[in-house]
């Protein structure tokens, strides 16, 4: 690999800190940097999340579906799967999904609706959905994965014994699990010209990992990269705040949330 | 005690070395997927759970029946089956070691298997999984172990291990109840979220484990001079047929639920199962199968002169274990993940090195059966002699 030992263990060392580091985070964040809506006070509890009801953030996600062609969704994917160094396998069996596309039937199947010819057929964007009820979190032997006070439900890659009992849990289909060496095949795509992005470590084989709504971005006052690359299709913000951003935007568009009735409240909304 | 397995025919050694051998490929395949990943398996992102973990809930089952000669032995001082209620746990101890192996090569980071215990998770079905499959393990040995003990040396079971013998008895219910509840607690999948899935995993235990139970012990009765008494082993066929009709009662029951409600979630995959769906149904001869299959040993052992006959009997214990084991150790884990939360499905195709791996967990727990009953059979000849 291209990375020598030293600088992988400074990644590492920082991403181990960004992830499981989570009130030092956010000593880290500074009002306004993510539009991170800190000096609004006592808010919380309209957020319809009942956990942390005292805490200040839930981050959300946003994603303009009447916005998304196929060139966006292509560089959204492309992005998030270049900062998070995620190998292109290119089969469906050892895959690793971060952010993908799918139908509207597939991401809403229990509300789909065979007449509906606006909806049926559509690009959707897929992620994690960071739930404020996570069942993953419910099942980890060894919270591996755990939900973070400021809603971002995270996953410790050096942790995580491999049991995928979270991607059994997961009802959205938003886990990968490293069925083989990523290492190796990132090496094999770097040798095709494929850059790593040395910030953020590579897994080993034998773990799971998703989306991070972008922890390691937002410590360094930054927007999530799909965010940053179409701005106008992704909106990410404190929904615990009643005046931010994203509380705006919700007031004003209908959305939708998969699966609302399995009770896991998602922290992603689609609007149409 | 243990030296008594030391001495055996040539017919012993004989299988004991095919034993080692199917063992020894296995770790062979073993140290491959160590090496590669799980990425040999047939396992994907959509079926993430294969013949591993099923293997795992299906032997979990087996380890709980052992309790169907433990309750009328210790309860009910039934005194027939004094004699082969030593077999029952030791059946239980290889079967929990296999559940145990077919964990440890299930997970993908095997040498982090400890943060079970350097992060206990008590909010985790798997926490508790390892404490009761660990907990069954050492109470079937302290028990097995010191009532043969005992009656080799002639002498009554010491007091002190009847409590752990009493302890064994919810402790057996317990393990699979916790196992079904890995599975009946996770939204969205639908075939799983059933309240009817732990006493249904009871069901089939105390039908498949005492239907293994008594295949072994009319092959003991039949090569060694140990004769577990005919009369234990009608009763145990007895048990066997009411818990198959309890599970496939509840299997009936499940099918109703789905059909009478129309709910899509709900019916699809038993629609997958047993009638294939969207054009995939790889499954369905293997599930009607079971099903027929199941009734045919069911039939057999409710009519008194064929139960009574060893031939038939042995035909009818092993439909069901045959029928069990379709039912839970394929098609239960195998179709949760059918069809998947997008409701597309892949189909899920077990490899070589991940039968292989399988086939010598298997060998495992024939090697510890084999060995601990070698050591029974020989202490009970001599009782006889």
């Amino acid at each position: 690999m291209s990375m020598d030992r030293r600088k992988f263990l400074k990644a590492a060392g920082l991403t181990t800190l960004v992830g499981l580091g989570g009130k030092g985070v956010f000593e880290l964040l500074r009002p306004g940097t993510v539009e991170a809506e800190m000096n609004h006070e006592g808010h919380g509890k309209e957020a319809h999340g009942e956990k942390d009801a005292g805490s200040k953030i839930r981050w959300a996600m946003l994603i303009d579906v009447m916005a998304l062609n196929k060139e966006k969704i292509e560089k959204i994917v492309h992005t998030c799967h270049h900062i998070h160094n995620v190998p292109n396998w290119g089969d469906p069996k050892n895959e690793i999904k971060w952010i993908w596309e799918d139908e509207y039937e597939h991401v809403f199947p229990d509300s789909y609706n065979e007449y509906n010819d606006i909806l049926n057929g559509m690009p959707f964007l897929l992620m994690c959905n960071h739930c404020d009820n996570p069942p993953c979190v419910r099942v980890c032997p060894v919270q591996a994965t755990f939900r973070r006070p400021d809603g971002i439900v995270a996953q410790d890659y050096h942790r995580c014994i491999g049991c995928r009992f979270c991607m059994a849990a997961c009802p959205y289909g938003s886990r990968s699990f490293n069925w083989l060496d990523p290492r190796v095949h990132l090496e094999q795509e770097i040798a095709q010209g494929r850059k790593l992005n040395k910030r953020f470590p590579t897994r080993m084989r034998g773990v799971v990992e998703k989306c991070n709504f972008c922890v390691e971005r937002l410590a360094e006052g930054k927007q999530p990269g799909c965010v940053e690359v179409a701005p106008d299709v992704m909106f990410f913000g404190n929904l615990a705040d009643p005046n931010s951003n994203v509380r705006k935007i919700l007031k004003e568009r209908i959305s939708l949330r998969r699966k609302l009735e399995l009770g896991t409240k998602p922290s992603v909304f689609y609007l149409i | 005690m243990i030296e008594k397995a030391l001495k055996g025919s040539s017919v012993y050694w004989g299988w004991i070395i095919f034993l080692l051998c199917i063992i020894g490929a296995g770790f062979m395949a073993y140290l491959y997927q160590l090496k590669v990943g799980l990425g040999i398996t047939g396992m994907s992102r959509d079926i993430s759970w294969g013949v591993y973990i099923a293997q795992f809930t299906y032997f979990v089952g087996v380890a709980a029946g052992g309790v169907m000669v433990v309750i009328p032995k210790y309860l009910h001082h039934y005194s027939k089956y004094a004699k082969i209620v030593v077999f029952g746990e030791f059946l239980a101890i290889a079967a929990v070691v296999m559940c145990l192996l077919f964990i440890i090569v299930d997970i993908g980071q095997p040498m982090r298997m400890l943060n079970v215990l350097l992060h206990p998770t008590p909010h985790s079905m798997l926490f508790y999984d390892m404490i009761v499959l660990n907990g069954y393990l050492l109470l079937n040995i302290i028990c097995g172990y010191n009532t043969l003990l005992a009656d080799k040396k002639g002498v009554p079971c010491p007091g002190w291990v009847k409590p752990f013998i009493y302890i064994s008895i919810p402790w057996a219910i317990s393990i699979h109840t916790v196992t079904a509840f890995l599975y009946a607690g996770l939204p969205g999948r639908h075939f799983w979220l059933t309240a009817i899935m732990a006493p249904r995993f009871l069901a089939s235990a105390f039908a498949a484990g005492p239907a293994l139970l008594i295949m072994i012990l009319l092959f003991v009765r039949r090569v060694t001079k140990f004769d577990p008494g005919m009369d234990a082993i009608q009763t145990l066929a007895k048990t066997v047929c009411y818990a198959m009709i309890t599970n496939l009662f509840f299997m009936g029951c499940e099918f109703f639920t789905a059909y009478y409600s129309q709910i899509p979630g709900h019916m699809h995959t038993l629609d997958y199962l047993f009638r294939g769906l969207h054009g995939y149904g790889e499954l369905v001869p293997f599930m009607r199968a079971a099903i027929v299959i199941g009734l045919f040993g069911v039939f057999l052992l409710l009519v008194p002169p064929i139960r009574r006959n060893t031939k038939w009997l042995a035909v009818a214990a092993a439909s069901v274990f045959v029928a069990t084991w379709i039912d839970k150790g394929v098609g239960l884990v195998i179709g949760g993940f059918i069809p998947n939360p997008f409701e597309t499905i892949t189909e899920y195709h077990p490899t070589l090195p991940e039968i292989t791996i399988a086939t010598a967990i298997w060998g495992v727990g024939a090697l510890i059966v084999t060995v601990l009953y070698k050591v029974a059979i020989s202490v009970r000849e001599q009782q006889a002699a």
